[in-house]
């Protein structure tokens, strides 16, 4: 951190940034097969949610539906009180793969559907992940955690109040992955936008999110509040507790 | 390594493709100066060269190039335009590929060389007939290519530009071209290829100038030179063809790791 002082953690100080997000009814079917039924969801300004759940339960489907890649079949999402389809800006998505344009070098990807002046703000993005000086290399000379740490620039150039994470640190390896999850952390404390974090580590959701929801079959079955300060210390009991408590959810799947 | 030796291995290492034709050249021109082979057959190389500077210096030499390099201009930004268009619109397009590509597919199996003589009977032998052969065969492999290169961009990638609030035709011009233009470059090598050829043929049988003109006309005055020197002037311009598209792939896809000329790791 420079010059200013890193606040502890309270969701309310950083009410402005984060969108409040409300899913009611939420329901998308594929033709005749439903993958989210009557899914239901308030998030609070700020909140980092992760959501766990075998493949197939719905979890991406979530995301895909919240940021506007596919139309629900019923129900609504909306973003501080308005539809989220009129304010898609506001929400932004990283995925597992990180996608970046190989054709483009790593500032202009940073920089991907800015309009006016973006250079400096794409810049200032990089710099935040740590790779201001890659700024002028392709993407193909990247390691895999360095184009990761691009897109995670490129997620949050705009300052977007939704933060949406799809797997992204699941093709990593683990150390690199434990890097990720501290620099997502960071960021999230510093920038406060509200985060939605998908992925299949327990492990990962327990240490980052304020609410751990466990997903069958697209519903949420379980929905676990962590309040523990941050950072979190790995290998605490409570936090394997609640890990464990998930784990057994997971693992007695009907 | 200093510098010095490795510049030279380096000379070196950059003649080494050229030793063969070399040699070839230096056995031909030893085995016709000392009449092995008859000058009628295959003249020698200093006669070929006598023959390109004798044509240069009256300007007809430079007057055929200039036809022949014109036509395949033409033919080609004619065939490639429309083959181009017609890859991308089906490509983006599921519908218009439906309706058209099939067609295309069956008028591709028809060998364009094989139009020549119905050509001659509609157009005569006047520009016509080299311009619309040369698009017509210019024509599949773009559009092949084109098609083929819109179809198999990255869709996650395009996937990622809708949700990054890409327009229509940001999209087009920041995701879907660039992604299909290696395999375009790919197309733009082998329809350079079937121009020149079909240039040959065109200008052989119903041409009143060109380099084809050129040699057929002196094949009927027995200046074995002037034959050999059209054919070789059609190699160097289909090479200077390709060597203008392997610069141009150079420079467009600097970022592909295939194209890297530094650095591809770090």
């Amino acid at each position: 951190m420079t010059g200013t002082m890193k606040m502890p953690y309270s969701p309310n100080s950083l009410s402005q940034t984060g969108a409040e997000v409300r899913i009611s009814h939420l329901g998308k079917s594929f033709g005749e097969r439903p993958v989210l039924t009557d899914f239901e969801l308030n998030i609070s300004p700020g909140e980092f949610i992760a959501i766990v759940g075998h493949s197939g339960c719905g979890k991406s489907t979530l995301l895909r539906l919240i940021c506007g890649l596919e139309d629900p079949s019923e129900g609504s999402i909306e973003l501080n009180g308005r539809p989220v389809r009129e304010q898609i800006s506001e929400a932004r998505i990283m995925f597992q793969d990180n996608r970046l344009l190989p054709w483009r070098r790593v500032l202009e990807n940073v920089g991907i559907g800015q309009r006016g002046n973006w250079e400096p703000a794409a810049l200032e993005a990089l710099e935040q992940v740590g790779l201001g000086a890659r700024a002028h290399d392709w993407p193909a000379v990247l390691s895999g955690g360095q184009r990761q740490r691009v897109a995670l620039a490129r997620a949050l150039v705009s300052h977007p109040k939704l933060l949406l994470l799809d797997e992204p640190l699941g093709a990593l390896d683990a150390l690199t992955r434990l890097d990720m999850q501290r620099l997502i952390e960071d960021v999230w404390i510093r920038q406060g936008f509200t985060a939605i974090l998908v992925t299949h580590d327990v492990t990962e959701a327990v240490m980052l999110a304020d609410r751990v929801i466990v997903m069958e079959n697209g519903v949420a079955r379980l929905v676990r509040r962590i309040d523990r300060p941050r950072p979190r210390v790995r290998g605490d009991n409570y936090l394997s507790a609640i890990e464990a408590e998930i784990l057994s959810r997971l693992l007695s799947r009907p | 390594m200093n510098s010095i030796t490795r510049s030279f291995s380096n000379a070196l290492r950059a003649t080494i493709p050229w030793a063969v034709p070399i040699g070839i050249l230096l056995v031909w021109q030893i085995a016709a100066s000392l009449h092995w082979i008859s000058s009628t057959v295959i003249p020698a190389p200093s006669a070929v060269l006598a023959a390109g500077i004798r044509t240069a210096a009256s300007g007809e030499l430079f007057r055929h190039i200039g036809v022949s390099t014109a036509r395949a201009a033409a033919g080609f930004a004619l065939g490639g335009s429309i083959g181009f268009v017609f890859g991308l619109l089906n490509g983006v397009s599921k519908p218009a590929a439906r309706l058209l590509d099939s067609s295309f597919q069956m008028v591709r199996n028809v060998p364009h060389l094989a139009l020549i003589p119905l050509f001659i009977l509609w157009f005569g032998i006047d520009e016509r007939i080299k311009l619309y052969l040369v698009a017509l065969g210019v024509f599949f492999p773009i559009y092949l290519n084109t098609f083929h290169g819109v179809r198999t961009v990255d869709t996650g990638l395009v996937e990622m530009g809708r949700a990054y609030g890409l327009s229509r035709a940001e999209l087009f011009r920041q995701v879907i071209f660039p992604g299909a233009l290696p395999s375009i470059l790919v197309g733009v090598r082998f329809a350079l290829g079937i121009t020149w050829l079909t240039l040959v043929v065109a200008e052989t049988i119903a041409a009143s100038s060109g380099i084809g003109y050129m040699t057929m006309n002196a094949r009927e005055f027995l200046q074995t030179d002037v034959v050999l020197l059209g054919i070789l002037i059609y190699a160097v311009l289909g090479k200077l063809a390709d060597s203008g598209t392997q610069l141009l792939e150079r420079r467009c896809l600097a970022w592909h790791p295939a194209f890297a000329t530094q650095g591809a790791k770090n």
